[in-house]
C-alpha cells in the first residue's frame, strides 16, 4: 500500500512536469501547425542553463525565472530568422525538418559546453527534506511540483479562456487566415505563442532536474513522451494535454515500479488503444 | 523553329548517350572498386550502399507516398536483430537468414502500419517515431534477450549454398560485391516498383489522398502496401550492415539512426530514387572528412541538413536539374541570337 501511494504521488509530479512540456508543444501545434522536435532540447538547455545558475549563484529561484526567459528570448530569434520563412501551406514539412535539425545542433553543442555525464541538481533548501502525506513521507520538493503544475494548468487556462490574447490564440488555433484578415499581426501572435511555449519547456527543464537530474539523450526521452501525450490527448488542446499527461505520467510511473522492462512498451500500448478508439486523440477535435 | 528542335533534340540525344557512359564508366568503376583502393575506403563504400538502400526504402514512404516516418530505424535495427539472433543461434546461411528478415520486418511492419496508417500527417510521424524508440527501449532494458546496451554480437558473416558448395562471403572484399548485389537488386525492384501502376497509385495518394479516395483506391492497402515495403527492405539493409560489423547495436534501432537516413533523403532529394543514393554517399562521407577538421561534425551535419531545407527543399537533385533548365535556357537563348 505504500509503495502504492509513493507511486501515486510519483506520478503526479511526472505528470506535471509532462503537462509543462505538452501544452507548450500543443499551443506551438495549435497555433503555427509546426510539431516542434526541439521541445525536448529546450527542456535539456533550461535544465542546463538552471544547472549553471545553481552552481554558479547557489540561487535556484532565480535560475527558475533566468533560464525560461533566456530559452523564451532565443525561441523569439529562431522564429524570426528561421521559422517564419517555412510559413505557408505546403512547407509543413520543412518546418517539423527544420526543428529536427535544431535538434541536432542543440543536442551536439549541450554535450559539448556541458560535457557528457550525468549531473543532479539539488533541490532548493526551502523546499528540502520530506513531510508526511497519507502515512508515507514524500519529499516537500516533489509535492511542491505537484502544486506548481496544477497552478500553472490553471493559470494556462485562465489565459487562454478569459482573456483578450487567449481569445486572439483560440481564434488562431481554429483560423489563422481569418485572424489575420480582422486585422491582427498573426506573426507576432506566432513569435509570441512560439516564445511561450519554448519558455515552458525550458521552466519544466529547471523544474524537472532535481527530479530526473541531466544528461545528453534526455532531450529525446522527454521529447517521444510529450509528443505521445499530445497523441493520447489531442494536439491543440490545453484539456488534451492535462489528461494526456495525466494518463502517460501514471503509465510510465507504475510502468518503471512493476514493470521496468516493458514501460515503453506500456506507453505504446496505451497510445495504441486511444488511437484504435479516437484517431485524433482524447479531446482531439475530429478530421483535426 | 525546326532548326532549334533538332538542335534540341540533338543536345537531348547527347545527354541520353554522355548517361550510357558515365553509367558504364560507373559500373566498371564499382565492379573494380575493390582493387583500386585501400581497406578502409572498401568499408566505406560498403557502409554507403547499405545506407543507400536504407534511404531508398525511406523514399517509398515519405518520397513517392507521402507519408512522413520519423521511426524508419524501427525497422533497420529489427533486420540487424532478426539476423544477428538467426546467425547465432540457427544459422549464417542467406537461404534462411533473409527470409525470417524479410518476413519478421513484414509482419512489424503489418503490426507497426496498422496503428500508423490510421493517423495521417504530425499523428503518422509521432506514431512511427514512438514506435521505433519502444523497440528501442526494449533492446536497452530487457537485456537477458537482447544484450541490453551492448548489443549482440558474434553475427559471422553470411553464406550461401550447402555441403561443399557453399560458400562463406568471409573477406571484406568478397561481403562488398554481396552488398553490391543486394544494393543493385534493391534498385532494380525498387525501380520497377515506382514505375508500377502500384507506383503512379502512391504518388496520386501523396498529391491528393480524397481524389484517390473518391477514385475508388482503397488508399488505407496502398499505404500499408508501401508501409511495409519500406519496412522489408530497411530490414534488408540492417541485416547487411549487422553481417559487416558482425554486430546488432541497440543504436541500430535509435531516432538518430531514423534522423540521419531521413537527412540523407532531404539532403539527397526525395521523390527520386538516384537522390537517396546521393543523399547516402555524402552524408556517410561528410563526417569522415569533417571529423579531422572539428569534433562539432554533428553540428556541421545539422546546419548543412537546416541550409538545404531552408533554401534546396528539394535537396542535390533538385539542385542537380536547376542547373540543367539553366543550361537548357543559355542552350535556348544562344540559339536565338545566333
Amino acid at each position: 500500500m505504500e509503495t502504492f501511494i509513493i507511486q501515486l504521488l510519483n506520478g503526479l509530479v511526472f505528470s506535471m512536469l509532462l503537462f509543462t512540456m505538452a501544452a507548450g508543444l500543443s499551443l506551438i501545434f495549435g497555433q503555427m501547425d509546426v510539431i516542434n522536435l526541439a521541445h525536448g532540447s529546450f527542456y535539456l538547455l533550461g535544465g542546463y542553463i538552471g544547472l549553471t545558475m545553481v552552481r554558479r549563484l547557489n540561487n535556484f529561484w532565480l535560475a527558475l525565472v533566468v533560464a525560461p526567459l533566456l530559452v523564451g528570448a532565443l525561441g523569439l530569434v529562431l522564429e524570426y530568422f528561421f521559422l517564419r520563412r517555412l510559413y505557408g501551406r505546403h512547407r509543413h514539412l520543412d518546418q517539423v525538418l527544420f526543428t529536427f535539425g535544431l535538434a541536432l545542433i542543440a543536442a551536439d553543442l549541450i554535450r559539448w559546453y556541458w560535457g557528457a555525464y550525468v549531473e543532479s541538481v539539488p533541490p532548493p533548501d526551502l523546499l528540502s527534506g520530506q513531510v508526511p502525506v497519507f502515512a508515507v513521507q514524500f519529499p516537500i520538493y516533489r509535492l511542491s511540483l505537484i502544486g506548481v503544475g496544477v497552478a500553472l494548468a490553471l493559470f494556462l487556462w485562465l489565459l487562454i479562456e478569459r482573456t483578450r490574447i487567449g481569445a486572439i490564440i483560440r481564434a488562431g488555433v481554429a483560423d489563422a487566415e481569418m485572424v489575420s484578415a480582422l486585422g491582427i499581426d498573426v506573426h507576432k501572435v506566432f513569435a509570441g505563442v512560439f516564445a511561450l511555449g519554448v519558455a515552458l519547456a525550458a521552466l519544466a527543464g529547471v523544474l524537472g532536474s532535481p527530479v530526473l537530474n541531466l544528461y545528453p539523450g534526455l532531450d529525446f526521452e522527454i521529447l517521444i513522451l510529450t509528443l505521445v501525450v499530445v497523441v493520447v490527448g489531442g494536439l491543440g488542446t490545453l484539456k488534451g494535454a492535462f489528461f494526456g499527461s495525466l494518463l502517460i505520467g501514471m503509465a510510465d510511473t507504475f510502468g518503471k515500479a512493476f514493470l521496468p522492462e516493458f514501460t515503453l512498451f506500456l506507453i505504446f500500448a496505451v497510445m495504441a488503444v486511444v488511437l484504435l478508439l479516437r484517431p485524433s486523440g482524447l479531446f482531439g477535435l475530429e478530421g483535426a | 523553329m525546326a532548326a532549334i528542335a533538332s538542335r534540341l533534340a540533338r543536345v537531348r540525344l547527347q545527354f541520353a548517350q554522355r548517361r550510357t557512359w558515365a553509367l558504364l564508366l560507373l559500373a566498371v568503376v564499382a565492379v573494380l572498386y575493390p582493387y583500386l583502393v585501400r581497406p578502409y575506403h572498401l568499408s566505406l563504400a560498403i557502409e554507403v550502399l547499405i545506407f543507400a538502400i536504407f534511404a531508398m526504402s525511406l523514399d517509398i514512404l515519405l518520397g513517392y507516398t507521402g507519408l512522413v516516418s520519423f521511426g524508419h530505424a524501427a525497422f533497420f535495427g529489427l533486420g540487424a536483430y532478426l539476423v544477428a539472433y538467426t546467425t547465432i543461434g540457427l544459422t549464417n546461411n542467406l537461404a534462411v537468414t533473409l527470409p525470417v528478415v524479410v518476413v519478421g520486418t513484414a509482419l512489424a511492419a503489418l503490426v507497426a502500419g496498422f496503428f500508423a496508417i490510421r493517423t495521417s500527417g504530425i499523428y503518422f510521424l509521432m506514431v512511427t517515431l514512438a514506435f521505433a524508440q519502444m523497440l528501442f527501449s526494449i533492446a536497452i532494458r530487457w537485456s537477458s534477450v537482447t544484450g541490453g546496451s551492448d548489443g549482440l554480437s558474434g553475427v559471422s558473416r553470411p553464406a550461401i549454398g550447402v555441403g561443399p558448395l557453399s560458400y562463406t562471403f568471409d573477406s571484406r572484399t568478397s561481403f562488398y560485391y554481396l552488398v553490391l548485389a543486394f544494393f543493385l537488386l534493391s534498385w532494380w525492384v525498387l525501380r520497377r516498383i515506382v514505375d508500377s501502376p502500384f507506383g503512379w497509385t502512391l504518388r496520386g495518394i501523396r498529391e491528393n489522398e480524397q481524389r484517390m479516395l473518391a477514385l475508388g483506391y482503397n488508399t488505407f492497402r496502398y499505404k500499408m502496401a508501401a508501409f511495409v515495403i519500406a519496412g522489408v527492405f530497411a530490414g534488408i539493409a540492417g541485416m547487411l550492415l549487422a553481417q559487416f560489423f558482425r554486430h546488432a547495436a541497440p543504436e541500430n534501432l535509435y531516432w538518430t539512426t531514423s534522423g540521419q537516413v531521413m537527412i540523407m533523403l532531404i539532403v539527397g532529394g526525395t521523390g527520386t530514387l538516384t537522390g537517396p543514393i546521393l543523399g547516402a554517399a555524402v552524408i556517410r562521407l561528410l563526417p569522415n572528412y569533417l571529423s579531422t577538421y572539428t569534433d562539432r561534425w554533428q553540428t556541421v551535419l545539422g546546419l548543412t541538413f537546416i541550409l538545404f531545407v531552408l533554401f534546396a527543399p528539394q535537396g542535390i537533385m533538385g539542385l542537380i536539374q536547376r542547373f540543367r533548365q539553366r543550361g537548357e535556357r543559355r542552350e535556348h537563348s544562344e540559339n536565338r541570337t545566333s
